[in-house]
């Protein structure tokens, strides 16, 4: 039999989406510091970042829980934000922005900006 | 297993690196080719429809250009690293490079094509602008412009591909340029020219952004008379060149005061032997995806070539 987080592992990884419907529940609510990953299909550097935001969920999602926001399909809460650019990568600690990132880094880089959290 | 004295390495994953790849990897050298952690593919990743690839009579989107070329790369069993280079010893008969997580790398020969990375304005609260307005790639950011007035700075292939992919989104896209003239192909400018969004402040330069929270506006000098007005745009698309992506290699590989990678006439050899290199590291001239691609070929048979000398000795 498959070890069924293993395979919850492979359909969808350690990050989650989020929606504006969804937003104020799963990220101004948590408990949990939450990162939220401003994306779309049609950025390339968005699309560099994503495997490293699934690797940085898969180790530290105990502590920082890691969201994807896709723009083009909720652009309320990008508008809401003042996002003008992505990748954006924002981390919500009870209800408030506590740190922006914006533009793809490398892991060591993005771990480094995340140290706080992690 | 990284501490075996590979063949080649390649640094660097545009044009140049992935067509070094390709022939590389067809002369059975088992490349290993550092891609970049976050650039992956080159500067075409950020770019739209590339009309001028042959072999792509309808025009071909640049990143599938470069996952096409990745794909082939890998066909032909190179070893991509989706990771930067963060050092490197050129010097030796042995090259060692590391990756951003420590590993080090051996190798007989090294293939450069790290290619080059946007040039910044240099003026006040472009740093604190950036990503609230200002903007390094139109395919990203321009979604979040919608019938707005903004303005792209530059009068090259690059500056018009990027406002008139603008228009598509924005009110009005207004071209800043330091000459009175586009500096692009005929073509592109134009399709620049024929945009009724699209308008020209020549003879500029921008010399300040406004805006606290976000960009609100902009100023712009004319060059010959030195007059300044003020331009209200909420979005700045900076693409006024290149330069060479060749810290690295400071003290090492033999640059000229730009930063390019000198090579001997007629090769790609630099001052170390073994290695090489190739694309817009190297060239100041043509800039193309496809001259970038052809360096990259002969960057790939020189170290073939001096592999094969190597061994035979």
């Amino acid at each position: 039999m498959l070890d069924p987080l293993a395979t919850i592992g492979v359909i969808m990884g350690a990050t989650a989406a989020v929606t504006d419907a969804s937003f104020a529940d799963d990220v101004l609510k948590s408990d949990k510091p939450v990162l939220v990953d401003f994306w779309a299909e049609w950025c390339g550097p968005c699309k560099m970042i994503g495997p490293i935001l699934e690797e940085i969920a898969a180790a530290h999602g105990d502590k920082l829980t890691i969201l994807k926001l896709n723009v083009d399909e909720n652009p309320a809460t990008a508008a809401n934000y003042g996002v003008t650019s992505i990748p954006t990568m924002n981390v919500y600690q009870n209800g408030e922005i506590v740190k922006q990132i914006i533009g793809a880094k490398p892991k060591a880089a993005l771990l480094s900006d995340l140290a706080e959290f992690i | 297993m990284s501490q075996d004295i590979n063949d080649v390495i390649i640094i660097g994953s545009g044009p140049a690196g992935y067509t070094a790849a390709i022939y590389a990897a067809r002369a059975q050298l088992k490349p290993i080719v550092f891609e970049g952690a976050v650039t992956a593919g080159g500067a075409l990743m950020n770019t739209t429809e590339v009309e001028n690839f042959p072999g792509f009579q309808d025009g071909i989107m640049g990143p599938a250009l470069m996952e096409n070329m990745r794909a082939q790369a890998v066909k032909f069993g190179a070893n991509l690293i989706t990771d930067d280079v963060t050092a490197a010893n050129l010097t030796g008969d042995v090259k060692t490079v590391v990756d951003g997580e420590g590993r080090e790398y051996k190798a007989h020969s090294v293939i450069l094509a790290t290619g080059s990375s946007y040039r910044e304005l240099g003026i006040d609260n472009e740093k604190r602008l950036s990503g609230h307005g200002v903007s390094w790639c139109a395919t990203c950011d321009g979604f979040f412009f919608r019938d707005q007035d903004i303005a792209v700075v530059g009068g090259g292939d690059s500056a018009v591909e990027e406002a008139t992919f603008l228009t598509r989104f924005a009110k009005s896209v207004t071209m800043i340029h330091r000459r009175d003239e586009l500096r692009a192909s005929k073509i592109m400018a134009e399709r620049a020219h024929n945009d009724p969004k699209i308008s020209f402040a020549w003879n500029s330069e921008v010399t300040e952004l406004q805006g606290d929270a976000k960009l609100s506006g902009v100023t712009i000098r004319d060059i010959n008379t030195g007059e300044t007005r003020q331009l209200s745009v909420t979005g700045l698309f900076v693409a006024i060149g290149h330069d060479p992506r060749s810290e690295l290699l400071k003290g090492q590989v033999d640059l000229d005061p730009q930063g390019y990678v000198l090579t001997g006439a007629g090769t790609t050899a630099t001052n170390l032997s073994g290695v090489f290199a190739c694309g817009d590291l190297v060239d100041h001239t043509y800039r193309q995806a496809i001259t970038a691609a052809g360096t990259g070929c002969s960057a790939a048979l020189d170290a073939e070539r001096f592999l094969a000398n190597l061994h035979s000795k």
